[in-house]
């Protein structure tokens, strides 16, 4: 039972995790109508300048800051030279695009910061570990993932609610035409938001690095989890998200923990652990498909 | 029209000698595809480098050699390219380098059937060590079997009953829970195959701590084996449940990595810096001067692995181009390993001593794998059998 506990936190760790990515894509894709393949890049510009400014100044709040607003700086500079040509044409031009770009900054991070992992190290106010489970000491760091997510996830649902610059947000992913019309400059309004979603995936690649191993390549793999999470919380919506990104670090963390168990019961052990290997790392796949037969546009359409 | 015809059979003769006789002088090519990207990336910088010390003056077995280095990013099909324009494009016949077994199963079969030669300096796949070994598929490293059935014994000797075993869902990860398994007598509490390419580890920290074996055995090489020693030890778990590794889990670089976390962790090795050999003593030395750090195992092999392809060029001569002399001249292992012992088995992968070491803290206060003592002897691998050679 307090197995079970533990692996649930650690799947709302990595939920927390993926919300950051997801909620910024989603944004993007909802509200501009583009696929940005080049949004897992953010998370590994966050990630190295983040582990980089850790390892020279030894400040682990400073390189948090730094490395998000690097991720915000490159994201609203790319947005303002590349992509704003692109929200025009279809969705073919836009993935070949930021493809490239996935490929230009790759190659751009290896040759600033090397082609070795940077290693960085849990700042002394947050390592150790905290028995909330009894008998189960959890990492406070990762806690700490899970209460940043939380966090976001109210700041963000407070924009969006609650604030002029939502209601634009809002405005400007139904009736685009109309908020133009209204006097406002939604080109500004597009790269503040683009802005914004390369800030949080910054914010996630600089949470992760004490974590793992900062690498470039990095993002290339979280953003397909990234992509299965909006997909099955629906595109636009940041409630879906949050429920797609919990879904999906629940089902990866738990499969990965309990299926090969399950499997021993029925099969050999050998093959039980291989099968099981396998099927957890497609259990996220499964899952989208599986919503996506009952709830085609996701599980919170977020418009139309 | 005849003084012409002389005159132009001189003028091809006058250009063709030089040109033979460049042929002669120039060196041999051997095309080395490595991990020299990524979290693995220092594994292919210490095979490069421990080869480049044996050829201090570009010579191997006394003949000029030219070392083509090209990064595979352990991805599979960019190493398969790389070695098809080595062989067609610049007509390289002699291959090394490939430090991941999935990455080996996907160059050397080509390579071979179309008569190149493969001297591995890390990989030793089980596919490639038994029914499918090739007359011209040489492994100077281990059988990966071997690296883990030592550490099975290790973990034997060391008395414990119930083991949690971990590695990547790969051939190599396969290898390792295979290896250890047949040496290892006790209980297996847990069995569980992670992602290449993964880099968090918290669930299976927390399945090892509900499973509470005696010790853990895991293979993770490289930056894994950092990502995965760091977070046992964010997980509270050094120091409660020991850990029995193989060489490649905790080399020099992840002990300068991981830190104090590592200190009492068991690995079992054919080499380690330390061996009293003076083979070895003079490799690390050199080393040490040349690159100013610590050679890992890696490099080890890799430096094995260009005194072995040197005595063999050395023992076939002017015959060196021709695979069956290269044989020849290759099998007698004529020359001096680092490890001490070495000699092929009948599927031309190494028979050798096993050891333990532990990490603990030497004199200077720094941390450092020390010897402990044999743990196999002319241990050769279970494939062999199934070699027809």
């Amino acid at each position: 039972m307090t197995l079970l506990l533990e692996q649930l936190l650690n799947g709302l760790q990595y939920g927390a995790t993926l919300f950051l990515l997801a909620a910024g894509l989603t944004l993007v894709f909802g509200i501009m109508g583009l696929i940005n393949l080049a949004h897992g890049s953010f998370y590994m510009i966050g990630a190295f300048v983040a582990a980089k400014l850790q390892i020279v100044t030894g400040s682990f709040l400073l390189a948090v800051g730094g490395g998000m607003a690097a991720a915000a700086a490159v994201g609203m500079l790319v947005e303002a030279t590349i992509l704003r040509r692109l929200y025009a044409r279809d969705h073919l031009d836009q993935v070949l695009a930021t493809f490239g770009l996935i490929l230009f900054f790759n190659e751009a991070v290896s040759m600033a910061f090397g082609r070795q992992p940077l290693m960085t190290g849990i700042p002394d106010f947050l390592s150790g570990a905290v028995t909330i489970i009894p008998g189960v000491p959890y990492p406070v760091y990762r806690l700490a993932i899970i209460g940043v997510g939380g966090a976001v996830a109210l700041g963000l649902y407070g924009l969006i609610v609650h604030t002029r610059i939502g209601m634009l947000v809002r405005a400007g992913a139904t009736h685009r035409e109309m908020v133009r019309a209204l006097g406002v400059r939604i080109g500004l309004l597009y790269t503040v938001v683009f802005g914004l979603g390369a800030l949080l995936a910054g914010l996630a690649g600089a949470l992760v690095g004490p974590l793992l191993a900062v690498q470039v390549g990095m993002g290339d793999r979280v953003l397909i989890s990234t992509f299965v999470v909006i997909v099955i919380g629906g595109i636009g919506s940041v409630r879906g998200a949050l429920a797609g990104a919990l879904l999906v670090g629940m089902v990866d963390t738990l499969t990965r923990a309990f299926l090969p168990a399950l499997l021993r019961l029925v099969l050999q052990s050998s093959d039980a652990d291989s099968i099981g290997a396998g099927l957890s790392s497609m259990a996220a796949m499964i899952l989208m498909a599986a919503v996506l037969i009952v709830r085609p546009r996701g599980l919170f359409p977020a418009h139309g | 029209m005849r003084p012409n015809l002389t005159r132009r059979a001189a003028l091809a003769s006058a250009l063709a000698l030089p040109a033979i006789g460049r042929a002669q002088g120039a060196a041999l090519k051997i095309g080395m595809i490595t991990t020299l990207s990524g979290p693995a990336g220092y594994l292919g910088a210490d095979i490069r480098d421990g080869f480049m010390l044996a050829m201090p003056d570009g010579t191997l077995g006394g003949r000029p050699v030219q070392v083509v280095v090209e990064d595979d990013g352990l991805k599979p099909a960019q190493a398969k390219q790389t070695a098809n324009r080595f062989f067609k494009t610049d007509g390289i016949r002699l291959f090394t380098g490939i430090v991941f077994s999935n990455v080996l199963e996907a160059v050397a079969p080509d390579l071979l059937d179309d008569g190149g030669i493969y001297v591995s300096p890390n990989a030793g796949p089980s596919s490639l060590a038994g029914k499918n070994c090739h007359a011209n598929y040489y492994v100077v490293s281990w059988q990966n079997d071997t690296l883990h059935e030592s550490a099975g014994q290790n973990a034997n000797l060391l008395g414990h009953k119930k083991m949690f075993v971990l590695a990547p869902n790969y051939p190599a990860g396969k290898d390792a829970i295979t290896g250890f398994k047949r040496f290892f007598k006790g209980e297996i509490v847990g069995e569980t195959y992670t992602r290449l390419d993964q880099t968090d580890f918290a669930p299976e920290m927390a399945n090892i701590r509900a499973a509470n074996p005696d010790a853990v055995f895991q293979f993770h090489p490289g930056g894994l084996g950092i990502a995965f020693i760091r977070q046992y030890q964010q997980a509270g778990l050094v120091g409660k449940i020991p850990m029995v590794l193989a060489a490649p889990s905790l080399d020099n670089v992840i002990l300068g990595a991981v830190g104090a976390s590592a200190l009492g962790m068991d690995v079992s090795s054919h080499w380690n810096s330390d061996f009293d050999n003076a083979a070895n003593k003079k490799f690390v030395a050199a080393f040490v001067v040349k690159y100013n750090r610590l050679p890992t195992a890696y490099a080890s092999q890799s430096y094995d692995t260009a005194l072995a392809i040197g005595a063999a060029l050395q023992g076939a001569g002017a015959n060196a181009a021709d695979p069956a002399a290269f044989r020849k001249a290759m099998l007698p292992a004529n020359f001096q390993s680092v490890r001490g012992k070495f000699r092929f088995g009948p599927n031309q992968h190494p028979i050798q001593d096993w050891f333990g070491l532990r990490v603990e803290k030497a004199a200077d206060g720094k941390l450092a794998l020390v010897t402990k003592g044999k743990i196999l002897s002319d241990h050769g691998d279970v494939y062999s059998r199934q070699c027809k050679l």
